[in-house]
């Protein structure tokens, strides 16, 4: 570990932390309807949508009405994409002649990016068409980010409202958030990308005759435009098979810094949109400092077993010096690796700058905890705020009673439909995560999957449906995940993963605005202060820990052990 | 207060034997799957049961840990059952108390004319029957009297050995079957039907017959519930995870491993904290119509008190004699004590009292003076007494300067007379005049006394987060100066029960909860508005009915204790659910490593306690998982200790008490029991 590495991730951490909170004011402006500075330009544009569409944007929706909304504009996306992706050999803007994508592996990447999970079971430059590249995954990207955030919105606002029918209107948010938030974000990460190198062009391969005489094809496309959603949506999918670790994707540093800002920086905000709807910004800023804690010791373990090197090849003469090298890029180093990997996984982003699947035991666990935390450490833009306001109604409710008090939050009883929703939600991940892990350990087309023997090949299976579940998407290298077994289990996997959990929470977010708001006195629970961030914490920790504990204590726990001890499998 | 005669023991031998026997009597299945954490261990250990049976049939070797395993599963669903049980028969025990005063009884129903009256058994009365209750006759059933006054004894049901007043109209005309009238005849109008009366519907609820669970309750048993599916993936993941590692492992490991995991700790705890809670109430001479209000209660924001009996004492006394210019305070003193010496109420006794303490006047009674007393008329709105000669008069300052001014012969009414009234009135006093000869002397300063003690209970309560609101008849002034002597967060002045129902409703509408007391008809509708309504054994039948708690020892002040009540029920319900999953840390740490450890010995690292087998691991994990609930049931019976801080300063308290112990506890425990375990060659 050096000086060097932590200042950068001290200046990467600041950085966040500034942003929060105005860019959390500017996106509740836009999620609320009011006039914003691009209110001139883009208002025209936004009230002609809804004409076309038939939408009332100040229609308030049932919570019911609002999910199916959502779950009909997924089903368009899905066949779209699909379709897309089967077709592209007969439609344009495919220089490179790719043919049609295998029915089980298009329907595994649809599935993947309406989910905003973005697993990809294939290499981007050799299977997808720039037209399916920008008009199917792109498209998919923004929209798939923007139902995140506009879930999250719908979940504070049946927080903050009282005695109400409605969470809001799943089109009006849908619309706002792409048009005010995320296409000018992504209009400036894109010509900041372009700049750094990314290139943007509709060009044919390249072919290059090495210094060596050795021909190379060195893939083109409209990558920064790709890129910039890719991150700032938390989607991940790489435009290259590599992803950010590919040089076109992520050239220098200072790409390197606003590729992982821009992961957290809209989950960061979405706590303090919480904290302005419910009233009380500190309400924000305690489920951010949850987060924080969270991800700083992910960073600190992470690091330090990167930094640290391969005990294993020390022994044998290489030297240390530069940490565990093995996998990643030499222009980002273990610090920056370490870091995007924990930003990446915490944030369910899932892109990544170095190969997961060659880190340390404890390293590569990390990223796997995050994950398998339920994506709440900032999370998947908006997913995460929801899946920690999950938690905090779990906290709530196990240690709100020892207050003398029947559980409340941010002005809301917690009762037995909260509870029963709240318990299928977080239910879900742990039944597809342990469930198809368990069956991919014993089949024989699970077990052709792992790359590795032992404990890390069990750890192989277990990321890839972990991710999925998650809907990050990273994956940790090694699992040849492009069969007709893993194509599908994983499809199901992600769709349980973002669904299934959805369509509870929405029930919860309906319920908590149907109900009057309590007032609130010394005698109410306090959810600002730093005993119920110590206590969400402690909640996200034993639920995940316990839930997991057995599978991880076989994967990179008893990896690491035995690597100590210097077994190898 | 009869609560200490009605205190059993937390372990009373009586109470323990049908309790062991009740423990056998509850694995029926269908009373267990009421509770989906304790339904599930049952199945598990019938599951555990057969595998054993089928090893022992053919002829395993190494049994002996098998069956010890099967033997603790089944213990602690035993011991869940005996918590339940122990709960239940306190409340039994007071069930059967009740049921032996509940003695066939005949009644007299009148009929249409006169007082002629035909004899039929209680049970056969309808609602609205009237019937004759004569000295020494038991009230056949709960009703209104519509004629008479009567001494009743009622201690079959408050346990209070004095007799009470009960007559026709008022406030305090409602009669309850079972009890008994001592003197006088009352008619009595039957409002409950026979099976439903007062009497019955206490029996049922001590006993636990009609309890229902509670929203709270229902709430945590879905988390409980979630959490054991939970635990379910994850042991059942485990064997293919172990078969991919190249191991294998036991069924009944994986049994041991999910009972251990799964809450059963609160699960067989749940049901024996709301008993509790209840029990603690009636032991409190407080019955609640559901559980449903118990929560509530805690949950209160706003207390609405009754200024007369429960902030102040009932009666105003006096406190200071002040003189106008140019007289004495003794001479005011022994005026007003002459004035007072025949007077029987509460102030006028008070007045006599206070001229003996600051003057030392005494001696002479009435008898001795030959005078002539004059009482107190409402047309006068005075008293007084006619005695060798001088006329001395006291009363309302208006009534007494008009009958000044009516004898006066030239005498002015002094001016400082009213400046002394207006003063007294405005620091809540009500200014009593004396008058000699027609000569004011000056005012006497009645003051509502103000309880001892009840200031600090307020503050209590203010830290609790929970504001009080005094209700008073007294004009604002009078109320603004008690209110600030009192304490109260604020007060309703001239209060009518409209003015009640609004300040409730107003108090909703903040998003606050309300408790009130009342024990009148016209309280009836604000009691049934309040989201706790205690209602006063002594009062109406219509405002029994109304509020969802009925106070036994009429006591408004014990609005304060219910809510502590409330509150302790679900702290309590609080701390064990939050022990019961800590302990699961602990729980992981003995079984993993003894689990795994075939086929990755490095994971013997993760064995913290260093326990001395694998088997002696699993085993001391699951007899520390059965024993930790017997542990618990004093607990769960008696309540977490509550005293009254802010949320905060509980929570702080709370957390470190049950989760950080919660964590720790389980990991010593264990260890104490493996060492044991290994000692004696269990495992």
């Amino acid at each position: 570990m050096t000086v060097n590495g932590w200042i950068q991730i001290l200046i990467f951490i600041a950085i966040i932390v500034a942003l929060a909170r105005p860019i959390g004011g500017y996106m509740d402006r836009v999620l609320q309807g009011e006039r914003t500075f691009l209110s001139p330009v883009l208002g025209p544009v936004e009230r002609g949508f809804y004409w076309l569409a038939g939408v009332k944007p100040t229609e308030n929706q049932s919570w019911w009405a609002y999910g199916s909304g959502m779950l009909i504009f997924h089903l368009f996306g899905f066949v779209l994409l699909y379709g897309l992706q089967r077709l592209q050999g007969m439609l344009p803007f495919n220089p490179q002649d790719m043919g049609a994508v295998a029915a089980d592996l298009a329907a595994n990447t649809a599935i993947s990016f309406i989910t905003n999970t973005n697993w990809q079971n294939y290499g981007g430059e050799s299977t997808m068409s720039y037209l399916v590249q920008m008009a199917g995954l792109t498209v998919q990207n923004f929209t798939s980010a923007a139902t995140g955030i506009a879930l999250a919105v719908a979940l504070t606002r049946g927080f903050a409202s009282a005695e109400s029918k409605g969470i809001g209107n799943f089109w009006a948010d849908l619309t706002r958030i792409t048009l005010y938030v995320l296409l000018p974000m992504c209009i400036v990460l894109t010509l900041f990308y372009v700049w750094q190198g990314v290139p943007q062009n509709l060009s044919a391969y390249v072919e290059a005759t090495t210094v060596e005489g050795g021909k190379q094809v060195i893939a083109q496309g409209p990558v920064a435009s790709q890129l910039a959603i890719k991150m700032l949506g938390t989607n991940g999918g790489g435009f290259f098979n590599t992803n950010s670790a590919h040089p076109y994707e992520n050239p220098t540093a200072l790409s390197n810094l606003v590729q992982m800002l821009s992961i957290f920086v809209l989950g960061a905000a979405m706590t303090n949109v919480f904290g302005r709807r419910v009233g009380d910004e500190r309400q924000g800023w305690a489920i951010f400092a949850a987060m924080g804690v969270l991800f700083v010791v992910g960073v600190v373990i992470t690091y330090w077993a990167e930094a640290g090197g391969n005990p294993l090849l020390t022994a044998v003469g290489v030297d240390p010096s530069a940490g565990n090298m093995e996998g990643k890029e030499v222009r980002f180093g273990a610090a920056m690796s370490a870091l995007f990997a924990v930003v990446t996984t915490a944030a369910s982003c899932g892109a990544v700058n170095a190969m997961h699947d060659s880190f340390m035991p404890l390293g590569g666990a990390i990223p796997l905890i995050n994950m398998l935390l339920g994506e709440v450490i900032v999370g998947g833009v908006g997913a995460g705020l929801y899946g920690m306001l999950l938690f905090a109604i779990l906290s709530v409710f196990i240690a709100g009673l020892m207050v003398g008090r029947t559980p409340e939050y941010v002005g809301k009883k917690i009762e037995a439909r909260e509870v029963k929703m709240t318990m299928l939600a977080v239910l879900c991940l742990p039944l597809v995560v342990l469930g198809f892990t368990a069956l991919a350990t014993v089949l024989p087309v699970g077990l052709a999957g792992p790359a590795a023997a032992g404990p890390h090949g069990f750890s192989e299976i277990f990321y890839a449906f972990t991710s999925g579940a998650a809907n990050n998407g990273s994956a940790f290298g090694g699992l040849t995940g492009n069969t007709m077994f893993y194509n599908s289990t994983i499809a199901i996997t992600m769709a349980v993963g973002r669904f299934a959990m959805i369509v509870p929470m929405l029930a919860v977010a309906g319920s908590l605005a149907g109900k009057r708001k309590t007032a609130v006195s010394v005698g109410t629970f306090p959810t600002h202060g730093g005993l119920f961030i110590g206590l969400l914490i402690g909640v996200v920790l034993i639920v995940g820990g316990l839930t997991y504990f057995p599978a991880l204590a076989l994967g990179p726990i008893a990896e690491h052990f035995a690597m100590l001890a210097g077994t190898v499998f | 207060m009869s609560s200490n005669s009605r205190a059993a023991s937390l372990f009373d031998p009586a109470l323990i034997k049908p309790a062991i026997v009740e423990s056998f009597r509850k694995l029926d299945p269908r009373v267990q799957i009421r509770n989906p954490v304790m339904f599930t261990l049952e199945i598990v250990a019938l599951v555990a049961t057969i595998l054993m049976i089928r090893d022992i049939a053919g002829g395993a070797k190494g049994i002996g840990f098998t069956v010890q395993i099967v033997i603790w599963l089944w213990a602690t669903l035993l011991f869940a059952n005996f918590a339940e049980a122990v709960a239940e028969g306190r409340g039994k025990a007071q069930a059967d108390a009740l049921r032996r005063t509940r003695t066939e009884t005949v009644a007299k129903r009148l009929l249409n004319v006169g007082d002629m009256f035909e004899q039929v058994r209680a049970p056969d009365l309808q609602i609205g029957d009237v019937v004759l209750v004569e000295a020494g006759d038991t009230i056949p059933g709960d009703g209104d009297i519509i004629e008479g006054v009567a001494t009743v004894d009622e201690s079959a049901i408050t346990g209070e050995s004095a007799p009470v007043i009960r007559e026709a109209g008022g406030d305090r005309s409602a009669v309850t079957g079972g009890t008994r009238v001592l003197s006088d005849r009352i008619k009595v109008r039957i409002t409950t039907a026979a099976g439903s009366s007062f009497l019955d519907r206490m029996i049922a609820l001590v006993e636990g017959a009609v309890r229902q669970k509670t929203p709270n309750e229902i709430a945590l048993n879905i988390l409980l519930a979630g959490l054991t599916v939970i635990f379910l993936f994850a042991v059942a993941s485990i064997p293919s995870f172990v078969d991919y590692a190249g191991g294998a492992v036991s069924i009944v490991v994986l049994i041991a491993l999910f009972v251990t995991l799964i809450p059963t700790t609160i699960g067989a705890l749940l049901s024996a904290i709301g008993i509790a809670g209840m029990d603690r109430l009636v032991r409190f001479n407080v019955l609640a119509t559901s559980g449903r209000s118990v929560e509530a209660a805690g949950d209160v924001d706003t207390l609405l008190l009754d200024k007369t009996g429960t902030i102040t004492l009932g009666n105003r006394q006096a406190t200071a004699f002040l003189p106008v210019r140019g007289i004495t305070e003794l001479e005011l003193a022994e005026a007003a004590r002459l004035a007072s010496l025949a007077d029987d109420t509460p102030e006028g006794r008070s007045i006599v009292v206070l001229a003996k303490e600051k003057h030392g006047l005494r001696g002479m009674e009435m008898g001795e003076l030959k005078a002539r007393f004059v009482p107190f008329s409402a047309n006068t709105r005075m008293s007084g007494v006619d005695y060798e000669g001088a006329v001395i008069r006291k009363g309302a300052v208006e009534a007494v300067i008009e009958h000044a001014q009516s004898l006066g012969i030239g005498k002015m009414i002094p001016p400082d007379a009213e400046r002394i009234a207006n003063d007294i009135a405005r620091q809540g006093g009500t200014p009593l005049a004396v008058s000699k000869n027609g000569q004011i002397l000056g005012v006497v300063h009645l003051k509502d006394i103000v309880k001892g003690g009840i200031r600090e209970r307020f503050a209590e309560l203010r830290q609790m987060g929970i504001r009080t609101v005094m209700i008073t008849g007294d004009n604002a002034v009078t109320a603004a100066a008690i209110a600030a002597e009192a304490g109260v967060d604020d007060f309703l002045a001239q209060a009518t029960p409209e003015a009640k129902l609004k300040l409730i409703r107003a108090e909703q509408a903040k998003g606050k909860l309300v408790a009130m007391c009342g024990d009148g008809t016209n309280d009836a509708p604000a009691l049934a508005q309040a989201d706790v309504g205690v209602a006063m054994h002594t009062g109406t039948a219509a405002a029994r009915e109304a509020g969802n708690m009925v106070d036994l020892d009429s006591d408004p002040t014990k609005l304060i204790e219910i809510v502590a009540i409330g509150k302790q029920l679900l702290m309590t319900r609080g701390a064990l659910t939050t022990f019961s999953i800590a302990n699961d840390v602990a729980k992981y740490f003995a079984i993993i490593p003894a689990m795994f450890l075939a086929f990755y010995p490095q994971l013997g690292v993760l064995n913290v306690m260093g326990l001395s087998t694998p088997q002696s691991a699993i085993l001391s994990a699951i007899i520390f998982n059965a024993l930790i609930i017997i542990a618990l049931v004093p607990l769960a019976l008696r309540g977490v200790r509550y005293q009254p801080s802010s949320a905060a300063a509980l929570l702080r308290r709370n957390l470190l008490i049950y989760g950080l112990g919660g964590i720790i506890v389980p990991f010593i425990g264990i260890k104490a029991i493996d060492v044991v375990v290994s000692a004696i060659g269990l495992a």
